[in-house]
C-alpha cells in the first residue's frame, strides 16, 4: 500500500505520472477540482512487476476493500458533491500498464467503474479488507471453484456403463487371445480423455456473487464468463440427485427469463454451501444486504404420500388401461390358436403397459414428500423420492396460475392440483411441467385457499364468469356450458375444459400483450377469442369463443386495466422501497431521481486503493 | 382499403380517424413475383404428367386451372396485404393481420423485450423490411412485414425508445 499511496494521492492534480506526457494530451481526462484526486492509471515503466502473474480473467476490481461492494452493474448515479470520475479504462497509448506478456484484461462488459490494472501497486489481495468468504482463491481471480467430486457426480453414468458392457467385452476379447482389440484400445483412448475432460472443465469453472449478480466463468478453450443479474432472478431451485444425497451435494439452478433451459446452473456444490449461496442470492434480488440472514418460513401445506398415491392411481389414463387390458388379454386368449401366441401378443402390449405407467410413476416420485411454505423470500417447495428438489419462487414472479380438476378428481374425490407459470421455468416439458406445479393434489378448497394466498387479494368466487353464446356450442359441442370469463380491476379469471377442467387466474398487470384471433368458423358464428399472453409455461390464458363485439372491447378493456394495474404492481426487488432500483425513469415513476440503492445508498463507489 | 371495415373487432378503438397504417404494396408485389415461377414450375410438371396418360387437351386444362390459381392467389395476396395494419398509440402498439385467420395484438411498448428488424435477400431486392416485436410470452406474434426500410427504421428506434420509457418488469 504504502507504494501506491504517495504516489497516486499526492501528485499535483493533473501531472501525468512518470512524468513523461503522452502524446494524445491528458487534459481531458483530467479529474475535476474539488473532488479527490482520481487514481490515476499509472504510467510510464511499473515499478515492480506484479507479484502474481495477471490473469486475464481476473475480477474487474479487487474483493471489495469496504463494507459496501462496489455496483459494477448499474452505472452509479453521478451524485453531487460525490465520487470522483473514474480514469479512463484504458491509459493513453504510450503508456504501458500492463505487463507485457499475455493478452489485456478482458473488460468484463457492464463494469463500468473500471479501476486502474494494478501493476503499480501491491497484488490485490493484499490491499483491502479480508476477501468474502467464498474468496478462498480456487480459480485465479478469486473465484470459487465448484465441488471436486462435481465431474464425478455428472459423469459416473458413462463411466459406469462402460465398466459395465465395454469392459467385460474387452476383457473378453483379451483373454481370448485376440489381443486388446478395437474396444479396448477405444476404450484406452477415450476413458483417460473423458477424465481429463471432467478434471479441467471443473478446474476451470468458478464462481463469485458480486453484489448485484452471479458471475460464473467457464470453459476450457472457449472461455465464458456470465453474469446472472439477481434482481432479475425468477426463482432458484437445489436440486439433489440421488447419488448427491449420499455424498451431500446439491446442484444450484438460477431461473431467468429468457433462454429455454436453466441458466448457469452450478453443480455440484456442498448442500450447505447452495442453500448459504441461494440465500444470498435472493438477499439480493429483494434489495437486501447480503448479509441478511436466510429468512423463516412459514409451512403452509404438505401432501401426504397416500393421497397423492391416491391421485396418481386416479388418473384417466390408468383406469381406461386397467378396464381395457384385461378385455385386451381375454380377446387375445380366446383368438390366439396358441398358448405361444397369445404370450407373445402380451408381450406387445408391454409397451402400452409402460407408457401408461411411467408418467404416473414420475409424478409420484418427482412429488412425493411435497411440502409448501412461504417466507418473505417467496415460496417454498420441497419435494422428490429419489432426487430431491428445493425450489424457492420470490414474490412477483409468479405469472399465472391454473386450477386443474380433472374428470376423475371431480366425479369421485373432489380434488385439485395447481400450476403456475414462472418465467424462466419456461416451455411445457415435462420437467418444466412438474418444476410449475405448486400443488400436485389437494381438496378443491384448499386449493383454492392456496391459489387466494399465492396472489394475494385475487378472490376466484369475486369474480363473476360470463358464459359464451349458446352458437358456441357448434365449435364446442361438450365444453361450451364450461367455458366462462370474468374480471375484475386487477384479476383475470377464465374456466374451460371438458374432461380437465381448468380455472386460471391471471393478475393482470402481468399479462404480456392481449390477443384477439378469429378462424373462419368463428367468423361465420361471429365468435372470437382473447388470449392474455404470458411467459412460457404450463398456463395459457384465453377466453375462448366470446362474442365479436363483446371480444372487441374485452381487448381494449383488458389492456387498459392490464396497464393501470401495471402501475401499482410489486417491484422486481420486493424489499427495495421503490420499483426496481436499477435504472431511473421506470415505471415512470413521478418522483423518479436517482434511484436509492438498497445497500450502497449514498456511499461513493470504493476506490480500489483506497485505505 | 381495408379489407375488413366496418369490423369493429379489428378497427383500431377511439375512432380518431387515424385508422391503421397499412404496409407497403411492394409487399403484394414480391409475393407475386414468388409465387409466380413456382406455380409454373409446378404446371410444367403437371402437365408433363398428364401428358403421359392423356392428351393435349387435358394439359391445356390443367395449366389452364394454374392460370386459375395464380388469379385466385393474385387477389388473395393482394387482401390480405390489405389486412395487415398497425397502429402506434400512446402507450401500446396495435397490429392486426390475416383474412380467414384474423388476429390482433396489442403490445403495451412497456412489455417490450427487443425489436428485431430483418431483411432477406428478396425483401431487399424489393424495397421491404419485416419488424418483429417480442415480449417475455412467446404467443405474443407482432410481427410487421413489408415496410419500407426507412419505416421500419424509425419503427424500431420508437418502439424501442418507447419501450425504455414505459419499461415494466415481468
Amino acid at each position: 500500500m504504502s507504494a501506491s499511496g504517495p504516489e497516486r494521492g499526492d501528485r499535483p492534480v493533473g501531472e501525468p505520472p512518470g512524468g513523461e506526457p503522452p502524446a494524445g494530451g491528458r487534459p481531458a481526462g483530467e479529474p475535476p477540482v474539488g473532488g479527490p484526486p482520481a487514481p490515476q492509471p499509472p504510467g510510464g515503466e511499473p515499478p515492480a512487476p506484479p507479484v502474481h502473474p495477471v490473469d486475464p480473467w481476473a475480477p474487474p476490481a479487487a474483493p471489495p476493500p469496504s463494507p459496501a461492494p462496489p455496483y459494477p452493474w448499474p452505472p452509479p448515479a453521478p451524485a453531487g458533491s460525490g465520487p470522483p470520475p473514474y480514469p479512463p479504462p484504458y491509459p493513453p497509448r504510450g503508456t504501458a500498464p500492463h505487463p507485457p506478456a499475455g493478452p489485456p484484461p478482458y473488460p468484463p462488459p457492464g463494469a463500468a467503474p473500471h479501476p486502474p490494472p494494478y501493476p503499480a501497486g501491491p497484488p490485490p489481495r493484499a490491499t483491502g479488507a479480508p476477501p468474502r468468504s467464498g474468496a478462498t482463491g480456487d480459480v485465479p481471480g478469486g473465484l470459487r471453484r465448484l465441488h471436486p467430486m462435481s465431474p464425478v457426480l455428472r459423469g459416473w453414468r458413462a463411466l459406469l456403463a462402460i465398466v459395465v458392457i465395454a469392459l467385460p467385452q474387452a476383457a473378453g476379447s483379451a483373454t481370448a487371445g485376440d489381443g486388446p482389440g478395437g474396444l479396448g484400445l477405444l476404450l484406452l483412448v477415450v476413458v483417460p480423455f473423458a477424465v481429463a475432460y471432467g478434471f479441467l472443465s471443473w478446474w476451470f469453472t468458478g464462481y463469485q456473487l458480486e453484489p448485484t449478480a452471479l458471475r460464473v466463468d467457464s470453459g476450457i478453450l472457449f472461455r465464458q464468463s456470465r453474469r446472472v443479474r439477481l434482481d432479475r432472478l425468477q426463482a432458484v431451485d437445489v436440486v439433489q440427485p440421488l447419488l448427491g444425497r449420499a455424498l451431500g451435494l446439491a446442484e444450484l439452478r438460477l431461473e431467468v427469463v429468457g433462454g429455454g433451459r436453466t441458466e448457469a446452473p452450478l453443480a455440484y456444490l456442498t448442500l450447505a454451501e447452495a442453500g448459504a449461496l441461494r440465500a444470498r442470492m435472493l438477499a439480493g434480488a429483494a434489495g437486501l444486504s447480503e448479509e441478511t440472514p436466510e429468512a423463516p418460513e412459514r409451512r403452509l401445506l404438505e401432501v401426504p404420500a397416500g393421497r397423492l398415491l391416491a391421485s396418481s392411481l386416479l388418473s384417466a389414463p390408468l383406469i381406461l388401461g386397467v378396464v381395457a387390458l384385461p378385455v385386451l388379454l381375454g380377446v387375445a386368449l380366446a383368438l390366439a390358436p396358441s398358448a405361444a401366441e397369445a404370450v407373445s401378443f402380451v408381450a406387445v402390449l408391454a409397451p402400452a403397459v409402460l407408457a401408461i405407467v411411467a408418467p404416473i410413476w414420475r409424478q409420484f416420485v418427482a412429488n412425493y414428500g411435497f411440502t409448501l411454505a412461504e417466507s418473505p423470500d417467496g415460496l417454498r417447495i420441497r419435494r422428490g423420492l429419489l432426487e430431491t428438489r428445493a425450489q424457492t419462487v420470490p414474490p412477483g414472479r409468479i405469472q399465472a396460475v391454473r386450477l386443474v380438476e380433472p374428470w376423475v378428481w371431480r366425479r369421485t374425490t373432489g380434488w385439485a392440483a395447481v400450476q403456475v407459470d414462472v418465467a424462466g421455468y419456461g416451455s411445457p416439458q415435462e420437467e418444466a411441467a412438474s418444476s410449475a406445479t405448486l400443488l400436485p393434489v389437494a381438496p378443491r378448497a384448499e386449493a383454492v385457499a392456496l391459489l387466494r394466498r399465492v396472489l394475494p387479494g385475487s378472490d376466484l368466487e369475486a369474480v363473476a364468469l360470463a358464459g359464451v353464446p349458446r352458437r358456441a356450442r357448434l365449435l364446442d359441442p361438450f365444453a361450451w356450458r364450461v367455458i366462462g370469463a370474468g374480471w375484475s380491476e386487477r384479476w383475470f379469471v377464465s374456466r374451460r375444459g371438458w374432461l380437465n377442467r381448468y380455472t386460471d387466474v391471471m393478475p393482470l398487470e402481468r399479462a404480456q400483450s392481449v390477443r384477439a384471433t378469429q378462424g373462419p368458423l368463428q367468423r361465420a358464428l361471429g365468435l372470437a377469442t382473447v388470449w392474455l399472453d404470458t411467459t412460457p409455461g404450463p398456463v395459457t390464458v384465453a377466453a375462448p369463443h366470446r362474442d365479436q363485439a363483446e371480444a372487441a372491447a374485452m381487448v381494449h378493456r383488458l389492456s387498459d386495466l392490464a396497464r393501470r394495474a401495471r402501475e401499482v404492481a410489486v417491484p422486481d426487488r420486493w424489499m427495495a422501497g421503490r420499483p426496481r432500483g436499477d435504472a431511473p425513469g421506470e415505471h415512470g415513476d413521478p418522483g423518479g431521481e436517482a434511484p436509492p440503492r438498497p445497500d450502497a445508498a449514498g456511499e461513493a463507489p470504493p476506490r480500489p486503493d483506497a485505505g | 382499403m381495408s379489407a375488413h371495415g366496418g369490423d369493429p373487432l379489428f378497427d383500431p378503438p377511439g375512432g380518431d380517424g387515424q385508422g391503421w397504417q397499412s404496409v407497403s404494396p411492394r409487399l403484394a408485389t414480391m409475393r407475386r413475383v414468388v409465387l409466380a415461377p413456382v406455380l409454373a414450375v409446378l404446371a410444367a410438371v403437371a402437365a408433363g404428367v398428364v401428358l403421359l396418360v392423356a392428351d393435349a387437351t387435358w394439359a391445356a386444362v390443367v395449366v389452364g386451372g394454374f392460370v386459375a390459381l395464380y388469379a385466385l392467389a393474385w387477389v388473395w395476396i393482394g387482401r390480405n396485404r390489405r389486412a395487415w395494419g398497425y397502429t402506434e398509440r400512446e402507450r401500446d402498439l396495435l397490429v392486426r393481420r390475416g383474412i380467414a385467420w384474423r388476429s390482433l395484438v396489442v403490445v403495451p411498448y412497456g412489455r417490450l423485450q427487443f425489436v428485431d428488424v430483418t431483411s432477406g435477400p428478396l425483401e431487399r431486392a424489393f424495397g421491404l423490411a419485416t419488424v418483429q416485436l417480442h415480449t417475455a410470452a412467446a404467443a405474443t406474434d407482432a410481427r410487421i412485414p413489408g415496410l419500407p426500410p426507412e419505416e421500419a427504421a424509425r419503427l424500431r428506434d420508437r418502439l424501442a425508445a418507447l419501450g425504455e420509457v414505459h419499461t415494466a418488469g415481468l
